[in-house]
């Protein structure tokens, strides 16, 4: 039997290289849709933009409820990807007054003004108590969670002018604010532990 | 720590790899797979795909190379060359690229560069100028370079960042192809000005002149011909940086 992975169309979110890293894995994709949402065997949540662009898109697509009944789950294999990882949380700067589904404490922050805004490229993430090993991995990010995310979570940080969260796990549901699907071997790995059920 | 970005760029026409001076001259450098997979294995930490076809019947190749480029590489992608309209832009991405670079057609019309960062985000678009010394400042250059847009290079990055740019691909048109050095005194300018990330791009052949770039500001470098021509490999690059305090992916 081959795994389908279902995959959330938010906007214009560039979905061709989460598709191409998961048809390398041997696995196939399909759109979600509001019937598959919700019992999937595995689902993506990839994300570009704002939140609050992010957020309506699910809306439009009457995605908003029975997400958040998987989200419920974390039995539920979900992987959420930048602003994917974003609406997880309670909310984000740049989008002031939009609730994401607060799975997650905390706000999504701007990175400090000495830093390059956006943070384009390779950062290194610190090796994860019992889940990821240290390495680089590919971020495209103005804006990140500060925060710890709450118990049960396993974390994985990074630094850019400020320390952040780079990579969360409870359960089967994991949220990077990198991306996997571009970040090598590294990011290979990730996606399919994921699918495995191993991360 | 952001690591400082090496990458390999492949100027593609009628789905080969080509490679001139001053855009001009172009010659066959292979196949654009072979050569992406093998920068992806030597540690490139991202490719830049640009189409130079001349018309619009080689420019219909474009979009099959970078779906071919997809499938197999695990690293970002830019795509650029002749992208006129969002349309372009949305094409490029759909095939697979993770950002589309937009040059002429910015400058002839700004408003599709706020409309590419308002449609598809900031991350994917990308403003590639090519910058010309003239005296004391420098300006933009458009049609490959033909024309003079009668823009201050400076300034025209700073209002690609308020229109909502996510990068600048800054070429040195003096430097391109030359193998003299990236134009240090460009990158310390924009970079000291403007809070958007840089790609240094014209005039790269030693580990010397990505030293220098980076240390004038640049964040990422971008190269063609040391690596098509196999004077060097990324990994030996990276080497050389890192053993010089400069902070690399490897």
């Amino acid at each position: 039997m081959s795994t389908t992975i279902d995959i959330v169309l938010t906007n214009n979110a560039n979905i061709a290289s989460v598709r191409a890293a998961i048809a390398r894995l041997g696995y196939q994709t399909r759109d979600a849709d509001r019937r598959t949402v919700e019992d999937a065997t595995h689902l993506i949540l990839p994300g570009v933009g704002t939140l609050a662009s992010a957020r309506d898109a699910l809306d439009e697509q009457g995605l908003l409820a029975p997400l958040a009944q998987r989200l419920a789950e974390p039995q539920a294999p979900t992987l959420a990807i930048c602003v994917g990882m974003q609406l997880l949380s309670e909310g984000s700067e740049e989008s002031p007054g939009v609730a994401g589904f607060g799975l997650l404490s905390g706000i999504a922050r701007a990175f400090p003004p000495n830093v390059r805004r956006p943070q384009f490229g390779w950062n290194r993430i610190a090796a994860s108590d019992n889940w990821l090993a240290s390495g680089y991995v590919y971020f495209a990010n103005s804006f990140a969670l500060v925060d710890d995310p709450g118990p049960g979570w396993q974390t994985a940080w990074a630094t850019h002018g400020v320390r952040f969260l780079a990579a969360t796990r409870r359960g089967r549901m994991t949220a990077c604010q990198f991306h996997p699907e571009l970040s090598g071997a590294f990011g290979q790995k990730l996606i399919a532990d994921w699918i495995k059920g191993d991360a | 720590m952001l690591t400082r970005r090496i990458i390999p760029c492949l100027d593609v026409a009628d789905g080969r790899i080509v490679k001139g001076v001053r855009f001009q001259g172009l010659r066959d450098a292979g196949d654009p797979l072979e050569r992406a997979l093998d920068y992806q294995r030597q540690g490139a930490d991202e490719l830049v795909v640009l189409d130079v076809s001349a018309t619009v019947a080689e420019r219909a190749h474009q979009t099959a190379v970078i779906r071919r480029l997809r499938a197999e590489l695990n690293i970002p992608l830019t795509a650029g060359g002749g992208v006129r309209s969002a349309a372009d832009a949305q094409r490029l991405l759909e095939a697979g690229a993770d950002k589309v670079a937009i040059n002429t057609a910015a400058v002839l019309q700004p408003a599709l560069l706020t409309e590419l960062s308002a449609r598809f985000g900031a991350q994917c678009t990308v403003i590639a100028i090519d910058a010309r010394r003239h005296q004391d400042s420098w300006e933009v250059v458009i049609n490959a370079g033909r024309d003079s847009a009668s823009r201050d290079a400076l300034q025209w990055i700073g209002e690609a960042e308020q229109r909502g740019a996510g990068e600048v691909l800054l070429t040195s048109w003096d430097r391109d192809g030359t193998l003299s050095g990236y134009d240090l005194e460009l990158l310390r300018a924009a970079s000291s000005r403007w809070s958007l990330p840089i790609i240094a791009s014209g005039g790269a052949k030693t580990a010397d002149h990505l030293v220098e770039a980076f240390e004038a500001g640049a964040d990422a470098v971008l190269a063609a011909s040391i690596f098509h021509d196999r004077d060097t490999t990324v990994s030996a690059l990276k080497a050389q940086l890192f053993a010089r305090g400069i902070e690399v992916r490897r």
